[in-house]
């Protein structure tokens, strides 16, 4: 800093600032590609690598050592098990991701200095700012859930490929933008309902649970066998997700009816978005 | 830059904040009027835990008021924080820096968030970085600088959008001498330039240096407010002489009471405070009155009329922080 003081140049010489709440969105929303850039190889890994290595086991090794999820495809005509596999990987992606992606940064944020501030004193609402950052997890999860793609038409054992065919553009979409939008807002809530430094019991019970009994590997209507976990499973947001993305992926494979998944999935995502926005401005704000 | 609002920079009527916990509730500001000119350098003074940084929480609006009033610009905290954020710029006591980006990217996205263009705010981020001696630190990490390079980076982020005003919350705690009377000369420079700035501090030179008016604070309350000048001749005309003695203090030295010039005499334990207008001589009768008592005496001190005795005639309490 030496003798240099600001007189003159510093402050006059400011261009024109004129903030409206959309440049301050757009700007920050830079920022999570900036920050997601410079973390490429940390983030993509963590996208990538858990459908890769479930569908690598599911989808390839046990039908190869014929176990598990082969047993489907041996019963004649049914699906393959990848068939059944893909939607639910991908819904499983997305749950996944959008909660880490949302509630990782809170970790630092909220605790370590509160670095939150920094974006608290932009010129905006906090509730936007809860948005903006429920937007960013929901693209990252939308991501995600889109690289679930390649991952399983490329990686299975012979005979063992999926037949996935979007016959339902509009509802794929649907389905894929409330499923990213409702990981977001829920890894936001949870993440400022949850003393961050607790966050390593989220994972065990909440997210292994949610993925292992998220119809990620039969849809719903095969536990029928089981009615009491069958009902309880209704608790579980990804359900709805498997099993809508089961309607727009695989409508061969049986699905729930739309006004199950579709009324859960969209009210559901307003209502968490608006608990997640108040529970975070009551973080931000003391 | 907006045109500059009429009327305060800062007002705050009898604002209030109480946080609840589960062992009860801490009344942190109790009630504080404060009226801050634009163009004005202010300082709240206090010790630790007066609720200096609980107050400017609230006049950046991160902290929700449970009681009374306040507008920064013209707007009030509560209902308008969107243009209250517009205006102002803030160094917070804690390093808040976003520790995801580079000390160059922490600018040049404050730039943005606040309308500058992308290329506006590059360019701005640079010249900031080489005002304040930061060039060579461009791409490093928040969590890399020193506690000083971090403080200085942290006032280039509240100065790129230009704020009409600017509020420090312990600037130069933790920083060297010599990087604390650098950080006062462009403190002055911004203040030349017609800069409101709002700046707490634990230490009386600073608030003597820098500040137009102050506040003293404890316990969340305004104790006295005015010029520096003003307080010192005022509520602090006294010098104050502390003797420290070695046993009980002599009862002779409570018999000074009645002596012109002398306002209060406290005796804690083995220390007596003389608090006078006209303190000559009183320190040799202090000494003089501890060997006829057969005590000998460990500290003494007196200090001239100034901020520091100010506080200690106002609270009672030594002020070392
Ligand atoms: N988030 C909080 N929850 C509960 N109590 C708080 C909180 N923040 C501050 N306090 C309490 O409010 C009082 C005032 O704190 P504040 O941080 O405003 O003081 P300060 O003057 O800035 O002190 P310092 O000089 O140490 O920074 C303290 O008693 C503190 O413990
Ligand atoms: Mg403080």
């Amino acid at each position: 800093m030496s003798a240099v003081s600001p007189t003159d140049t510093a402050a006059l010489a400011a261009p024109p600032a004129r903030p409206t709440l959309a440049r301050t969105f757009w700007a920050m929303m830079a920022r999570e590609v900036r920050v997601m850039r410079k973390n490429f190889v940390s983030t993509f890994t963590r996208v990538i690598a858990q459908p890769l290595l479930f569908v690598f086991v599911f989808a390839y090794v046990l039908p190869k050592i014929g176990t598990g999820g082969a047993m489907f495809a041996q019963q004649g005509s049914g699906p393959t098990f990848s068939t059944i596999l893909v939607p639910g990987m991908v819904a499983s992606s997305i749950v996944m991701q959008g909660i880490m992606a949302a509630i990782f940064p809170l970790m630092m944020e909220l605790t370590w200095q509160r670095s939150i501030t920094d974006r608290a004193l932009a010129p905006v609402p906090v509730p936007l700012l809860g948005v903006q950052k429920i937007i960013a997890a929901a693209t990252q999860a939308f991501v995600a859930g889109l690289l679930v793609f390649p991952a399983v038409l490329f990686i299975h054992a012979e005979g063992q490929g999926p037949s996935v065919h979007i016959d339902d553009w509009p509802l794929f979409l649907l389905m894929m933008v409330t499923g990213s939008l409702l990981s977001g807002a829920g890894g936001l809530l949870l993440g400022t309902l949850i003393d961050p430094q607790k966050s390593q019991v989220l994972f065990t019970i909440v997210l292994l649970p949610m993925t292992m009994l998220g119809c990620v590997y039969y849809p719903w209507a095969a536990m029928d066998g089981i009615r009491w976990l069958q009902i309880a499973t209704l608790a579980n947001p990804m359900v709805y997700l498997s099993e809508g993305l089961r309607a727009a992926l695989t409508p061969q494979v049986e699905h729930m009816p739309f006004w199950a998944y579709g009324s859960v999935l969209v009210l559901g995502t307003a209502v968490v978005i608006w608990w997640a926005t108040r529970t975070f401005t009551k973080r931000v704000l003391t | 830059m907006t045109p500059p609002s009429p009327g305060p920079a800062i007002r705050t009527v009898d604002l209030r904040k109480t946080y609840s916990s589960p062992r009860g509730d801490v009344h942190a500001v109790r009630g504080v009027d404060l009226e801050v000119a634009p163009g004005e350098f202010f300082g709240l003074l206090g010790p630790n835990g007066a609720g200096k940084s609980t107050t400017i929480g609230m006049l950046t609006t991160l902290v929700v008021p449970t009681g009374g009033t306040a507008e920064v610009c013209g707007f009030d905290v509560v209902r308008r924080p969107v243009e209250v954020k517009r205006r102002i710029g803030m160094v917070s006591q804690n390093n808040t820096l976003d520790n995801d980006l580079s000390a160059f990217e922490n600018l040049e996205f404050r730039g943005r968030y606040f309308g500058l263009s992308a290329r506006d705010a590059r360019r701005r981020a640079d010249q900031l970085l080489e005002m304040f001696n930061l060039t060579d630190r461009r791409k490093g990490k928040p969590l890399e600088m020193s506690g000083g390079q971090a403080k200085r980076l942290m006032i280039c982020r509240a100065l790129v959008h230009r704020p009409e005003v600017l509020f420090l919350d312990e600037p130069t705690a933790g920083l060297d001498p010599q990087t604390r009377v650098n950080l006062w000369e462009v403190l002055r420079g911004l203040q030349r330039e017609g800069q409101t700035i709002l700046l707490t501090t634990h230490y009386m030179e600073e608030a003597e240096a820098l500040c137009d008016r102050v506040a003293v604070v404890d316990h969340g309350e305004v104790l006295a407010e005015g010029t520096v000048a003003g307080l010192t001749e005022t509520a602090g005309a006294d010098t104050v002489i502390t003797v420290v003695y070695d046993g009980p203090v002599p009862d002779t030295v409570r018999t000074l009471r009645d002596r012109d010039g002398v306002g209060k005499v406290e005796v804690n334990g083995e220390q007596v405070r003389v608090f006078a207008h006209s303190p000559d001589g009183l320190l040799g009768e202090l000494v003089a009155a501890g060997s006829a008592a057969g005590v000998g005496v460990t500290d003494a001190s007196q200090l001239r009329p100034s901020l520091e005795t100010v506080f200690l005639t106002l609270t009672g309490r030594e002020y070392r922080e």
